[in-house]
């Protein structure tokens, strides 16, 4: 039986080669057939989901709800000591020194990432700021959020505070940070979809030794990851909970 | 639950004898020093079904000054401000129990008698179709909707009497 892996469309595309590595060595590691397909943006791989195209999934924490319940699948592993933080950032040159200066009108740059534009929009309500008031323009890639900044073309930009930091040294010199996000609790996890399930342990176990094996570990490094942390279903549950509370 | 004491709280204070859902009664001290709810953060707990507190994060602990020592196994209502009508908890229980999500603006007491308002979600963390315990989200309110709720939960405390 052939297996399919996906990876949550907003992984940096230089890590593009070390998921077919990291995909390439979890097949050898479990004697399966694993084929990746990397979408190119959420709704493609949102709709692969809900065709049940989908066994292996590094999921945005916003899909994994949808994902365990109500596809089946369960949680594996998270990567060790990284979570889904937001970054709301304006021009250098802005007036705005905090989110309560905002309008409530105000325009946002921002990606399709589910759960980034969701903890930007939470950062934005203090200032009465709601979906329904602000005007998006949505674009691909972080890059561009920050384009929309620097020919002040938005208010404010949404970042994943990962891409926020990797931004050039000069892209940076030409914006600045209004808030950045510390929930901890919001990450980016590994599941297993229901025909997976068998295979469940095995491929747990498989993961919880990558970070203390030589070549596991420079499997790792490719997607910036140092190990793996082995989650029990209820960790996610948790997370997906959370989730729940901040969705209107 | 203990009482509070002077001793831990800063001054100059108020005190009331609160008696809460469950019938049980708490002396507790409070003053009118605000601590602002800390951008980006949120708060996060978990309850059992008689909201016992049995997980919270980082920023419940630093926001309500208590150890984590003091809070687990302790009930939510550890945090309920005197300026709090009652009526808002009712409707938060009936909510949950009935199944659905809970939205509010409540104003909480520290264990140092100052306080903090938050916007506050609440759900049932249901798990093979039972409701197991109760998850609650607070993040940092809007002023403007702080300043509406002093107004309307000073009219609903009024008009109870």
């Amino acid at each position: 039986m052939r297996y399919n892996m996906t990876v949550s469309p907003d992984f940096p595309p230089d890590h593009i080669a070390g998921w077919y590595i990291f995909n390439t060595w979890l097949q050898r590691q479990l004697n399966e057939s694993i084929h990746l397909e990397l979408y190119n943006d959420f709704q493609q791989q949102r709709t692969a989901i809900e065709d049940d195209q989908i066994d292996l999934i590094y999921a945005n924490p916003f899909d994994a709800a949808i994902l365990v319940r109500e596809k089946g699948f369960t949680a594996l592993a998270a990567p060790a000591g990284r979570a889904d933080e937001a970054v709301i950032a304006v021009s250098v040159d802005s007036a705005v020194k905090a989110i309560e200066d905002l309008p409530v009108h105000c325009s946002v740059a921002s990606t399709d990432d589910p759960d980034i534009n969701l903890i930007g929009m939470i950062m934005l309500e203090p200032a009465d700021i709601s979906p329904d008031s602000v005007q998006v323009h949505q674009v691909d890639t972080y890059i561009l959020v920050a384009k929309q900044l620097m020919q002040q073309k938005v208010d404010v930009g949404f970042f994943l505070a990962e891409a926020f930091d990797n931004l050039s040294a000069i892209v940076k010199s030409q914006l600045r940070e209004l808030i950045r996000s510390q929930i901890c609790d919001i990450r980016h996890v590994l599941l297993a979809g229901p025909r997976l399930q068998v295979q469940q342990q095995e491929i747990q176990q498989i993961l919880a030794e990558m970070g203390s094996d030589p070549k596991g570990r420079d499997v790792l490094a490719n997607i910036r990851f140092d190990s793996w942390e082995i989650l029990q279903q209820e960790d996610t549950e948790f997370m997906i909970d959370l989730m729940d509370t901040l969705v209107s | 639950m203990r009482d509070m004491h002077e001793a831990e709280v800063v001054s100059p204070c108020e005190k009331v004898r609160l008696t809460y859902q469950d019938g049980t009664e708490r002396d507790v001290l409070f003053n009118d020093q605000e601590v602002p709810f800390p951008d980006g953060k949120l708060i996060v707990s978990r309850t059992d079904l008689k909201g016992v507190i049995t997980h919270c994060n980082q920023s419940f602990i630093d926001m309500s000054g208590y150890g984590e020592e003091e809070l687990i196994g302790e009930p939510h209502h550890i945090l309920r401000h005197p300026d709090m009508p009652s009526a808002a908890f009712g409707d938060l229980w009936q909510t949950v129990e009935s199944g659905r999500k809970w939205h509010g603006y409540v104003k909480n007491l520290r264990k140092d008698g100052r306080y903090y308002w938050v916007y506050a979600t609440v759900i049932p963390n249901i798990r093979d179709g039972k409701v197991v315990g109760y998850t609650s989200v607070r993040r940092k309110p809007s002023r403007s909707r702080v300043d509406e709720c002093v107004n309307l939960y000073a009219e609903m405390k009024q008009a109870k009497g």
